[in-house]
């Protein structure tokens, strides 16, 4: 396992959640990475929206309302500070209906987080509740509008003691969830949630059901049968392994891993019909590791 | 398309496949999966929201069904070695959880249940901390006044120059009265103006309810700070014999946003100091609990800024003599007192 470096990370993320029925549900912490973009992808999509709203709003102030000629300057003047407030209230109310909007919904994920196949739940395994959902939204403004503003206002003058203070402050609370095992950021401590992975998985076809692993090869008419010596030589991982090279199933990556474990276990098939093989080897490395697994008995890869 | 007439080819030749499964733990699969896909089928509908077209027998069947995945994924982790189907199997428990334990309530229906007493019943909840804020505001207030009296240099320092405009200590009598009652560009320029001070306000609310996660302190601060601006212009508009009339002009909307900010540092205050006196809960439980009733005070803020920021742009330059004035300000003060301490007692009788 400790090979791959990606699925280290990713079994340090798992986590156990015991559901109020008892049953234990398996979830993964989702990355801070993916949490990143998702909420870079949210405010790409925030701010395209706002743009729109504010072409359509100087459109109808101009074209449709005709203020060009007819009106006088001070109608002109009262329309525009109308549509300035519509446009100052409908922002930052915009802000915060989006998020609640999405996250109270039945994906418990903005469009962002969906797309990055995450979403937001409750860290004690209850249910989500409203309140949590905008404590965790309401925070996210001091994390990180505020410090961003201060920022901004800082750079044109008074000096530059605020500005310092508040790049302190993005940073504290830009790097909270790098300070804690869960990823979480303030807002999801105050809300008592946490951010998840929500993968949507495909039932994959049943290996053992494959003409290699029920019998007699179509291509050439062989039965591959192995013996206990032969099948004692891999455990888990190395089956797991080939679990996803059969389901991808690219030839080359097939040839390369029969040939591998040809030389493993000393026998000498043909070209040709690898798939056949490897369908028949990973039935039988199965049934022999499944049948141990019921007796307590578990081999994690080849060195145990 | 080739994959789902790949699964509706198996489910129709489920017998003989079961029978021909070399592996125990794929027959186990096979002979499970059909629920398994309808429990797929049904939490795919409810997570797209086409609840209406989910029929009733789903939507009873969904418990058990969510239950027997989960017992198969219990069995399947002790007795496969299928990873796929074992990822599958957590991921299709884990949507199933989520549904069964999703937000139980819609945005509309949490607005609902928020404005009938929801709302009132948490600000209730914060009394405490209400009062500390309150005390905190008071102080601010007489503090700013007392400096600005002792030497009148403070004024620059407590007001930012921006805010306070022409109005400043040496300013004459008739400059102070014409920024009560002068005709500022009318009503219409003014309310961009309040539309830009209700997001700057909202802003320094939500600043003081968020700076309650270090402990409340800097929460107390905070209002202090800002309360010592008010202190100031107090002074000033005293020296010039205004302060009724200030105090009028001030309250039409002040009665609201001030109730709203004192609100939201007692929401604040409340999280700081569930934290720091979290009782038999663990710090973090602690902080999710107040976090909540604070939230639910804080959404109630935002909306009680944006009548602010009305009453501000309209009501005030509409009425322009003090008693008018003070009518308004103390009218929205009762009203809104009435609605936190006696409109949700009865919701919350009825309740129980």
């Amino acid at each position: 396992m400790a090979s791959n470096p990606y699925l280290a990370a990713q079994a340090k993320r798992r986590r156990e959640l015991v559901t109020p029925e008892g049953l234990s549900l398996p979830l993964t912490v989702a990355g801070r990475g993916a949490r990143a973009a998702a909420l870079i992808l949210d405010y790409l999509l925030i701010n395209t929206v706002l743009i729109a709203t504010t072409i359509f709003l100087l459109y109808l102030a101009f074209g449709v309302l005709g203020l060009k000629d007819g009106a006088g300057p001070g109608q002109l003047f009262g329309t525009l500070e109308f549509l300035a407030v519509v446009w100052l209230i409908a922002m930052f109310l915009f802000r915060y209906g989006y998020f609640l909007f999405f996250e109270l919904g039945p994906r418990g994920a903005t469009p962002g987080k969906r797309l990055m196949g995450i979403r937001i739940a409750a860290r004690d395994g209850g249910r989500l509740t409203a309140e949590a959902v905008i404590a965790r939204n309401l925070l996210r403004d001091i994390e990180l509008f505020l410090p961003i503003m201060f920022i901004a206002s800082a750079q044109q003058g008074e000096g530059g003691l605020a500005g310092m203070a508040a790049a302190a402050w993005l940073a504290v609370f830009l790097l909270f969830p790098f300070f804690n095992k869960d990823a979480l950021r303030a807002g999801d401590l105050i809300a008592g949630t946490w951010v998840v992975e929500a993968p949507k998985r495909k039932l994959a076809e049943t290996l053992s059901l494959a003409e290699g692993a029920r019998g007699p090869s179509q291509a050439t008419g062989a039965t591959y049968q192995f013996g206990e010596a032969e099948l004692s030589v891999y455990g888990e991982f190395e089956l797991q392994a080939l679990e996803r090279v059969l389901r991808e199933g690219r030839p080359e990556a097939l040839a390369t891993v029969a040939e591998t474990i040809c030389g493993k276990i000393g026998w000498n098939t043909g070209k040709g019909d690898e798939r056949a093989f490897l369908e028949a080897y990973y039935t039988q490395l199965r049934a022999r590791l499944e049948r141990d697994m019921r007796f307590g008995k578990r081999k994690a890869d080849k060195h145990s | 398309m080739a994959l789902m007439a790949f699964f509706g080819r198996k489910t129709v030749e489920a017998p003989p496949d079961i029978a021909a499964a070399a592996l125990r733990s794929d027959r186990f699969r096979l002979e499970r999966e059909g629920e398994w896909k309808r429990l797929e089928e049904i939490v795919s509908r409810m997570e797209s929201g086409r609840l209406r077209k989910l029929s009733d027998e789903d939507v009873l069947a969904l418990p058990a069904l969510y239950r027997t995945a989960a017992s198969s994924l219990a069995v399947a982790r002790e007795t496969t070695l299928d990873a796929s189907t074992l990822a599958y199997l957590e991921g299709l428990v884990q949507r199933a959880w989520f549904q069964v334990y999703g937000p139980r309530t819609s945005f509309a229906g949490w607005l609902r249940r928020f404005l009938g007493g929801g709302w009132s019943a948490s600000v209730r909840a914060i009394g405490p901390d209400l009062l500390i804020a309150l005390a905190a505001m008071i102080a601010g207030t007489i503090v700013g006044w007392l400096l600005v009296s002792s030497d009148s240099q403070w004024f620059h320092a407590l007001v930012p120059p921006g805010f306070a405009g022409e109005r400043g200590p040496g300013a004459s009598p008739e400059t102070l009265r014409a920024t009560l009652f002068g005709e500022q560009q009318g009503a219409t320029g003014l309310s961009a103006f309040a539309a830009y001070l209700f997001s700057n306000n909202a802003q320094v609310a939500i600043l003081a309810f968020a700076l309650g996660f270090a402990f409340g302190v800097p929460s107390i601060l905070l209002l202090i700070h800002n309360m010592a601006l008010l202190g100031a212009m107090l002074w000033l508009y005293h020296g010039a014999g205004l302060t009724l009339d200030l105090v009028a002009w001030l309250s039409v909307h002040g009665t609201t946003e001030l109730f709203a900010i004192l609100l939201a540092g007692g929401a604040g205050i409340h999280i700081g100091r569930a934290m720091a006196f979290p009782g038999n809960r663990s710090i973090m439980a602690a902080a999710a609990e107040s976090g909540r009733r604070a939230a639910q005070v804080m959404t109630g803020v935002v909306l009680m800024l944006i009548v602010a920021a009305f009453l501000e742009g309209f009501a005030r330059q509409l009425i322009a003599d003090t008693p008018g004035r003070l009518i308004v300000g103390t009218f929205m003060l009762i009203v809104w007192l009435t609605y936190f301490y006696a409109f949700g007692r009865r919701a919350e009788s009825g309740e129980s």
